[in-house]
């Protein structure tokens, strides 16, 4: 597969009575985007706000964050099997917005959700403290049941992002970058001397607010696959996963994952990127047993020297992490893990649930125990009610000068274990 | 079925009695722990991960697990699993939110539907 990523820089967003992209801004008509999103009969209201770099403003509780980008050459759409047709994406050329980012908000659970600040100490541990956000928050209908609720804003976002990369059809990029991947032979052919390296993903899959799709589908319900990492740039792969903010996969996670950056910055150099493997983290033992087996298989059958495992969340996937880690060194294939760590406040306790002695490499994207303090902000987009109930917060940590104290748990993205994160390991 | 559900969340045990054996206690998170431990250590093979879900065990109330019916030797994996979630559990400590009605009925939800995913894919072993 061939595929041409278009930037289009964006350094600010107005909100405008037309929605366009000029100069580098994008300037966005929010009866555009409410129009657009109360289609859905589930949603009651929709309210459009942005956030900018440096700017004194709190976005809490954050669902999602998603790139705006728009397919112009090639087969498909952005978000196969979801907001286009399930062609196979990730060849052509696809236009990126990048600087821009589409964040969710509102409530669907008392508890849980994230914290964007994008200014102050805080903004150092979120990489969407950088991006230019255009903040949706969603309010549904009354009485809505708790799934259809996740759906609803889930799929808000992602068509918000659609709408507003679709914006940048007719734009000329700014720069561009062409990455290609080979079919398996073809490429131990072309890199005869480079070792055959694969990428493990694993992707959250546990139920309501802990769920991942794969052009679509609920990855809970599917078996260990391979995917050509370039579709994920189209986004193949996409975050239903609402939970521990710290350490989920948001979209714009998926479509710029750094695993996959990387591996490409050395393919054809240092090693030969030879395959991605996509597995799950179920709730039911024998699932994770049939999973793993299944990732064992793929990279012995495969030929790989060696694979990256990466996890996404805490607890239960250490058991898949550290399953997928054995069985893939039993098979004689070399495995570096991705991880996080919850090593308490003080950073001297067990950092996993689970572990084994083929664990031996280890990457670590910081501790999501580590306490913060935050300081107030003038403006926040959301709701700070529910910052004590929030993974990472408690009961009062709201201080007297409005500062809040917080475990990194709490921010979005600060701890991400694909390694993301600017800041968090020392 | 070869399952019985171990749970302190009533919504699980409303869903599922009819269709389930379902053992409903009024205990915390860490005791059912430590109910299912008991249960491994008797020879019942854990069936559902102990620390589903992002929500940690200092923060929700509610935990539902799944263990075999049928009996035989010592399965090493679950005791293994099961103890690794106690002292998970006791790492993170006591509770610290302020739980109001409708954040519990919240976190029930979350068990009920982590439960249910293992239970569709339980039937098939």
């Amino acid at each position: 597969m061939k595929l041409t990523l278009g930037y289009v820089n964006i350094h600010d967003i107005q909100l405008s009575n037309e929605s366009k992209v000029a100069n580098g801004v994008l300037y966005v008509n929010p009866d555009d985007i409410t129009k657009l999103v109360l289609e859905d009969e589930h949603l009651k209201s929709a309210s459009v706000d942005v956030a900018r770099p440096g700017e004194s403003v709190r976005i809490t509780p954050v669902k999602d964050v998603i790139e705006p980008r728009v397919k112009v050459e090639g087969k498909g759409g952005i978000f196969p099997g979801v907001i286009n047709k399930v062609d196979t994406v990730g060849s052509g050329k696809t236009l990126v917005l990048k600087g821009a980012a589409v964040v969710t908000t509102g409530r669907i659970v008392g508890f849980q959700e994230g914290i964007i600040d994008m200014t102050g100490v805080g903004a150092q541990y979120t990489p969407f403290s950088k991006t230019n956000n255009l903040v949706l928050t969603c309010e549904p209908v009354d009485g809505l049941q708790k799934h259809q609720h996740e759906e609803a804003v889930r799929l808000a976002g992602l068509k918000t992002a659609a709408f507003i990369g679709e914006l940048a059809r007719n734009v000329s990029p700014d720069s561009e970058e062409t990455f290609e991947t080979f079919g398996l032979f073809e490429g131990a052919e072309k890199m005869p001397n480079l070792p055959k390296v694969g990428y493990v993903q694993m992707l959250q899959s546990q139920g309501l607010m802990h769920d991942t799709y794969v052009y679509g589908v609920d990855a809970k319900k599917t078996l260990s696959t391979i995917i050509d990492p370039l579709e994920t740039m189209d986004g193949a792969i996409i975050s239903g996963n609402c939970v521990s903010a710290c350490d989920k996969n948001t979209t714009y996670h998926h479509l710029n994952n750094p695993v996959i950056a990387d591996l490409l910055a050395q393919h054809g150099k240092t090693l030969n990127f030879a395959a991605m493997i996509i597995t799950n983290e179920n709730v039911y033992l024998a699932d994770k047993e049939r999973s793993s087996n299944w990732s064992q298989k793929l990279a012995k059958f495969l030929g790989l020297d060696g694979v990256i495992i990466s996890q996404e969340g805490f607890g239960n996937p250490d058991t898949d992490l550290i399953m997928n880690c054995r069985k893939i060194e039993e098979a004689g294939v070399k495995t570096v893990i991705v991880t996080d760590e919850y090593a308490g406040q003080d950073g001297s306790s067990q950092s996993l649930a689970d572990a084994h002695e083929l664990a031996n490499a280890v990457v670590t994207g910081g501790n999501a125990n580590q306490v913060i303090t935050l300081p107030k902000l003038d403006k926040v987009i959301g709701h700070l009610e529910f910052v004590d109930r929030i993974a990472g917060g408690w009961d009062k940590n709201t201080n007297e000068d409005g500062s809040i104290t917080i475990e990194l748990q709490a921010i979005t993205g600060a701890t991400n274990e694909l390694g993301f994160n600017k800041l968090s390991a020392r | 079925m070869n399952v019985r559900i171990i749970t302190n969340n009533r919504m699980v045990a409303d869903r599922f009695k009819d269709s389930y054996t379902v053992e409903l206690y009024d205990i915390s998170y860490r005791d059912i722990l430590i109910k299912a431990r008991d249960c491994i250590h008797e020879g019942y093979r854990l069936l559902s991960h102990p620390l589903s879900g992002s929500v940690k065990p200092n923060e929700t109330p509610y935990k539902s697990l799944l263990i075999s019916k049928e009996k035989k030797s010592l399965d090493l994996d679950s005791l293994r699993i099961i103890e690794g979630a106690i002292a998970t559990c006791d790492k993170f400590g006591q509770n610290r939110f302020r739980l109001t009605e409708s954040i519990c009925e919240d976190f029930m939800i979350i068990d009920l539907s982590l439960i249910s995913g293992a239970l569709s894919e339980s039937t098939k072993v």
